[in-house]
C-alpha cells in the first residue's frame, strides 16, 4: 500500500497470506523457533508428572527452578557462569555435526584440554600473564583439537563410528585424566580431591568488570556467532553442509571430504578444549576431578536443542546452565536429590530428540506446502 | 475364485497449487475398470503431482477424486491402499537381503505382530499360481535382474490387493525388452480386467504400443486426450510442446582422428557394494573431439566405472589420467582439467536435497571468486545471479532460485546438472544415461549439447542403456560385459546385431 493507502501492488482484492505461512522458509523459521519451545513445554509437563509421583508440588518447583536460574542478579550469574563452557563444549557437536556426524565427547577435550591448561601453567609460573594465558589457551585448544580430530580421522579412514568412539575416547581421557592427577602430577595436598599443584594466581583469568562472570562467557558468544558466520557465510561452511547434505555430491564436487571430517572434529575439539581451559584457570585454578563435571553430556543436549545452529547454542546454552544452576535452590527448597535437575535435563533432551520428527509435519508447514 | 474388478477412479477439476504456482489446473479424467492409460507430458508438466494427488502424498487445492462413484478424501497412502490404488517407483523400494515371498509380505501396511510364515507363504504360492508371471519366489532381492525387480514390484501391488497400479517412469532402469515384457504382461491383465493401469512415461513407442487411453498434460493443463487409436506419435508430441520434430540438429563435424588424448584409463579394477568384483581391468581412451559411447546392459560394471571416474568410489587397481596427468576426482584437478559430469541418478549422486536450486547449480564455484569473495566470503547475491543465468539459459522449469531442489520434477534435477557441469565448458565430460526420464524435446537439446560440446573439441565418454541414443551420437562405441570392455568398434562399422550379441555376452561365438 501507498501512503493513501491505496493498494499498490498486484494483489489487489487478493488477501496477504500470513506471515508465518506466506512460504516454505517462513514456516521453517517459525518451526525452527516454536518446536523447541513446545519440546521444552512437553518436557515441563513430563517433568510434573515425575515431581507429582515423588510427591513434590510441582509448580511451587518450578518456580524454585526460575528463581534459581533466572530470578535475581546473582542466580543470572550462576548460570552464565554455567553457560559458558556449555556453549563452548556444544560447539564440539555442533560443528561436526553440520556434515552429519554425532560427536558426543567433548568431556574428553575438557578434560584433557584443561589438564593441558593447567600443566601450561605450572610450566611457565612467574612468566607474564599474558603470555601464561596465551600458551595455556593454545595448548589446550590443540590438544582438545587433536583429540575429537582423531575420532574425525577415525571416522573417515578407518569407519568407526564417531559417536561410539568419542564416547570411548572419553573413557580413555577420564582413566588418562585420573591417573596422571591422582599420580605422577598429584600435589600431596590435596587429599580429597586429588588434583595437580594450584597454578600461578597471576593466570587467574578475570571477570567481566562488575560481575562475578569471568571471560569465558565471552569467549563463548563469540566463538558461537564467529562459527555460525563460517558456517551460514564461507565455503569452509558450504563445503561441510554439502558433504553432511550428501556425501556423493560432495564426491562428485571434487570436495575433499576426509579432510572437512578431520577439520570439522578438530575444530570442534579445540572449542572444548578451550572450555577446559577457562575452567582451570577461571574457576578451579588447577586440574583436578572437578573437571569431569558432564559437560559433555549436557553440551550435546545444548547442540541439539538448538538444531545445531550454532547461534541457537547460546539461548539454549543459557537455558540449560539455569537448570543446572538451579539444582542447588531446588535441593534446599524442596528437599529433594542434587540429582532432580538431572532428570528433567534427561526429560528435556528426550522431548528434544522426539520433536526432531515434528519438522515438517507441523499445520503450519502443512498450510504453507498447500498454499492455503 | 472370481476376482473383484478393478476400482473405478474418477477425477474431476483437480487442482494442485505450491504456494502461487499451480501445479496442476482442473485436470478431469475418468479411469474405468481394466483401462491402460498414459500420462504424458514434457518435464514438469504436473504428471507426478497428479499420480501423488491421487495416492495421498499431495492434499488437492480444487476438484474431487472419487473411487466407485464415491467422492473421497485421500488424506495419506494408506487410505488410497486401502481403496485399492498402488504405485510403482522407478527406484526400487525391495529390501536386497529379504526373499522374493519376505518382500511380498512386509510391503503391507499393517503387519501382523507376529508373522506366522507357514500360512503366509501358502498365500503366497497360492497367489502366485493366479499370476501370469513367475518369478522365483525364494530368491533373494539382490540377486534378481532389474526387470525381474520391477515385476516383483508389481506383483507386491498386486499381492495386497491393489488393482489400480499407477507407474511413475518405470521403464528408464529397464533394457527395452524387459520394458517391453512387462509393459506387455501388464497389458494382457489390463484386458482381462485384472486391473487398470495408469502409466507414465516419455517413451511414444510404449504409449502408442500398450496404452488405449492417453492423456497430455502441459503446463498443469490437460490439453487433450483420448483413444490412443486417434493419435500417433507426432500428434502427441505436438500437443505436448507444440511441436513434431525433435530432431538434434547439431550434426558432429568431420571424424576427428588424432586429437590429443584428454582421458586414458589403464587396466581399472574396483569392487561392487557387495565386495564383487565389478571392474575387472577396463581400459580405455577417448580423445579430444570425440564421443566414445559405452554400451552394455546395466549391471555390468557401468555404474562402477562412472563412480571410479567421479571419486565415489575407490579402485582396487589402475591408472586413471587425464591430459597426461594422474587423476584422483579432486576438485582442483576437475577445476584445472575442466571435467564436467553428468551421473545417473542425479538427485542422488549429484544433488544436495537439503540445498536450494541456487546453492546446487553453484556446487562447482562456490569456493571461488566470484561467489566467494576473496575466496572466503559467499556472496549469496551472485551466487543467485548467476543461477539464474543458468535457470534461463538451459529452461530450468523451477520457482525460482532459492527454491528448494526437491521442489524441482525428477526432469528439471536432470536439466539442472547438465546446466551446472556444461557451465564449467567441459573438456572431459562424462555422461551416464543422460536422458533417462527427460522428455523428447530435452533429450533433443541435450544431444545437441552433447554434440555441440565434441565439435568444439571436448572429449565424451557418454555410458548409455539406449543403443539409438549411442549410435546416433557416438564416434566409436565399445561394449562392457562382466566388468570389461569386450568389443570396440567406429560408427561406420557398427552394427547393431554384433552389438547386441556381445552385450548379451556371446561375443566369443559371434567373433
Ligand atoms: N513440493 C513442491 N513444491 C513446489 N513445487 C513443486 C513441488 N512438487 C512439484 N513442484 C512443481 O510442480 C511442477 C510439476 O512437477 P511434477 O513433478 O508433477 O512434474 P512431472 O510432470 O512429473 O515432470 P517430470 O517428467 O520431469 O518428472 C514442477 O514445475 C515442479 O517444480
Ligand atoms: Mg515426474
Amino acid at each position: 500500500m501507498d501512503a493513501f493507502g491505496a493498494r499498490t501492488d498486484g494483489l489487489a482484492g487478493r488477501r496477504r497470506r500470513p506471515f508465518l505461512i506466506r512460504s516454505a522458509a517462513n514456516a521453517a523459521l517459525a518451526e525452527a523457533i516454536l518446536i523447541p519451545i513446545a519440546a521444552v513445554g512437553v518436557a515441563f509437563v513430563l517433568f510434573g508428572l515425575f515431581l507429582a509421583v515423588v510427591g513434590s508440588p510441582p509448580l511451587e518447583v518450578f518456580s524454585s527452578i526460575y528463581r534459581g536460574a533466572f530470578g535475581t542478579w546473582f542466580s543470572w550469574q550462576n548460570t552464565l557462569v554455567r553457560a559458558a563452557p556449555l556453549m563452548l563444549v556444544a560447539l564440539c557437536t555442533t560443528i561436526p555435526a553440520q556434515l552429519g556426524l554425532v560427536v558426543i565427547g567433548g568431556d574428553g577435550a575438557v578434560l584433557l584440554g584443561g589438564l593441558m591448561a593447567a600443566l601450561c601453567g605450572l610450566v611457565l609460573a612467574g612468566a607474564p600473564a599474558a603470555v601464561g594465558l596465551a600458551v595455556m589457551a593454545a595448548c589446550a585448544a590443540v590438544v582438545g583439537a587433536g583429540w575429537i580430530g582423531l575420532v574425525g580421522a577415525l571416522r573417515h579412514y578407518r569407519g568407526v563410528n564417531e559417536t561410539i568412539s568419542s564416547l570411548l575416547f572419553t573413557y580413555l581421557a577420564v582413566s588418562v585424566f585420573r591417573h596422571l592427577v591422582q599420580g605422577p602430577l598429584r600435589d600431596p595436598e590435596t587429599q580429597n580431591y586429588p588434583g595437580t599443584y594450584p597454578i600461578d594466581p597471576a593466570f587467574a583469568i578475570g571477570e567481566i568488570p562488575s560481575t562475578n562472570i569471568h571471560w569465558g562467557l565471552a569467549a563463548g558468544i563469540v566463538a558461537c556467532i564467529a562459527i555460525w558466520i563460517v558456517i551460514k557465510r564461507t565455503p569452509f561452511g558450504q563445503a561441510m553442509r554439502v558433504v553432511g547434505g550428501n556425501p556423493r555430491a560432495a564426491r562428485i564436487a571434487g570436495l575433499p571430504v576426509g579432510l572437512l571430517t578431520v577439520a570439522a572434529c578438530a575444530l570442534g575439539g579445540a572449542f572444548a578444549g578451550l572450555a577446559g581451559f577457562f575452567e582451570v584457570s577461571a574457576v578451579i585454578g588447577r586440574a583436578n576431578s572437578a573437571l569431569y563435571a558432564h559437560y559433555g553430556l549436557s553440551a550435546v543436549l545444548v547442540s541439539f536443542v538448538a538444531r545445531h545452529n550454532a547461534a541457537a547454542v547460546i539461548p539454549a546454552a543459557i537455558a540449560v546452565g539455569g537448570i543446572r544452576a538451579a539444582g542447588g535452590l531446588v535441593q534446599r527448597a524442596h528437599g529433594l536429590p542434587d540429582a532432580t535437575v538431572m532428570v528433567f535435563e534427561g526429560i528435556v533432551f528426550l522431548v528434544v530428540l522426539w520433536s526432531a520428527s515434528w519438522y515438517g509435519r507441523t499445520p503450519l508447514s502443512r498450510m504453507a506446502a498447500d498454499g492455503k | 475364485m472370481t476376482q473383484p474388478l478393478p476400482p473405478h477412479v474418477e477425477v474431476a477439476g483437480l487442482t494442485k497449487r505450491f504456494g502461487s504456482f499451480t501445479a496442476l489446473d482442473d485436470v478431469s479424467i475418468r479411469f474405468a475398470p481394466g483401462c491402460f492409460h498414459a500420462l504424458l507430458g514434457e518435464n514438469g508438466a504436473g504428471k507426478s503431482t497428479l499420480v501423488k494427488c491421487l495416492m495421498g502424498y499431495h492434499q488437492p487445492d480444487g476438484g474431487s477424486v472419487a473411487v466407485d462413484g464415491r467422492e473421497i478424501g485421500i488424506a495419506n497412502p494408506r487410505t488410497a491402499h486401502a481403496l485399492g490404488l498402488g504405485m510403482v517407483y522407478q527406484h526400487f523400494t525391495l529390501v536386497p537381503s529379504m526373499t522374493v515371498a519376505e518382500n511380498l509380505y512386509v510391503g503391507r501396511d499393517l503387519l501382523p505382530q507376529v508373522i506366522d510364515w507357514r500360512s503366509a507363504r501358502a498365500e503366497i504360492d497360492a497367489f502366485m499360481t493366479r499370476m501370469p508371471f513367475r518369478v522365483p519366489v525364494d530368491a533373494r532381492a539382490e540377486e534378481l535382474s532389474a526387470g525381474e525387480k520391477q515385476k516383483v514390484e508389481i506383483l507386491k501391488q498386486l499381492f495386497h490387493g491393489r488393482r489400480f497400479l499407477i507407474l511413475d517412469e518405470p521403464t528408464s532402469v529397464l533394457t527395452p525388452q524387459e520394458a517391453e515384457d512387462m509393459l506387455g504382461l501388464l497389458a494382457g491383465m489390463a484386458k482381462t480386467k485384472a486391473l487398470s493401469v495408469l502409466l507414465i512415461t516419455h517413451k511414444m513407442r510404449e504409449v502408442l504400443a500398450f496404452a488405449d487411453e492417453v492423456t497430455v498434460l502441459r503446463r498443469g493443463r490437460q490439453v487433450t486426450g483420448g483413444a490412443v487409436a486417434d493419435f500417433n506419435a507426432a500428434s502427441l508430441a505436438e500437443s505436448m510442446v507444440g511441436a513434431t520434430a525433435f530432431e538434434a540438429t547439431t550434426k558432429r563435424d568431420g571424424a576427428r582422428k588424432g586429437g590429443e588424448e584428454v582421458l586414458e584409463v589403464v587396466d581399472l579394477t574396483a569392487d561392487g557394494d557387495r565386495g564383487n568384483r565389478a571392474l575387472a581391468g577396463v581400459s580405455l581412451t577417448v580423445r579430444a573431439g570425440e564421443i566414445l559411447g559405452i554400451a552394455g546392459v546395466s549391471g555390468n560394471g557401468q555404474r562402477e566405472l562412472v563412480d571410479v571416474l567421479c571419486g565415489q568410489r575407490h579402485a582396487t587397481g589402475g591408472v586413471v589420467a587425464v591430459d597426461g596427468e594422474p587423476y584422483h576426482a579432486r576438485r582442483g584437478e576437475m577445476r584445472d582439467h575442466r571435467v564436467g559430469i553428468l551421473p545417473e541418478e542425479p538427485m542422488r549422486n549429484g544433488c544436495v536435497r537439503t540445498m536450494t536450486v541456487a546453492e546446487n547449480l553453484g556446487l562447482h564455484t562456490f569456493d571461488r571468486p566470484p561467489i566467494a569473495r576473496g575466496g572466503f566470503w559467499i556472496d549469496h547475491h551472485v551466487l543467485r545471479e548467476k543461477a539464474k543465468a543458468l535457470i534461463a539459459r538451459f529452461n530450468i522449469r523451477t520457482q525460482g532460485p532459492d527454491a528448494p531442489v526437491t521442489s524441482l520434477s525428477g526432469g528439471n534435477v536432470q536439466r539442472l546438472v547438465l546446466a551446472r557441469e556444461l557451465d564449467r565448458a567441459p573438456r572431459l565430460m562424462i555422461a551416464a544415461n543422460p536422458c533417462f526420464g527427460l522428455d523428447v524435446a530435452a533429450v533433443a537439446a541435450i544431444h545437441d549439447e552433447l554434440v555441440a560440446a565434441r565439435n568444439r573439441g571436448a572429449a565424451i565418454l557418454l555410458l548409455s542403456e539406449d543403443l539409438d541414443e549411442l549410435l546416433a551420437l557416438s564416434d566409436r562405441i565399445a561394449v562392457m560385459f562382466g566388468g570389461r570392455l569386450v568389443y570396440e568398434t567406429g560408427i561406420e562399422t557398427a552394427d547393431v546385431g554384433a552389438l547386441g550379441r556381445h552385450m548379451a555376452g556371446d561375443g566369443a561365438e559371434a567373433a
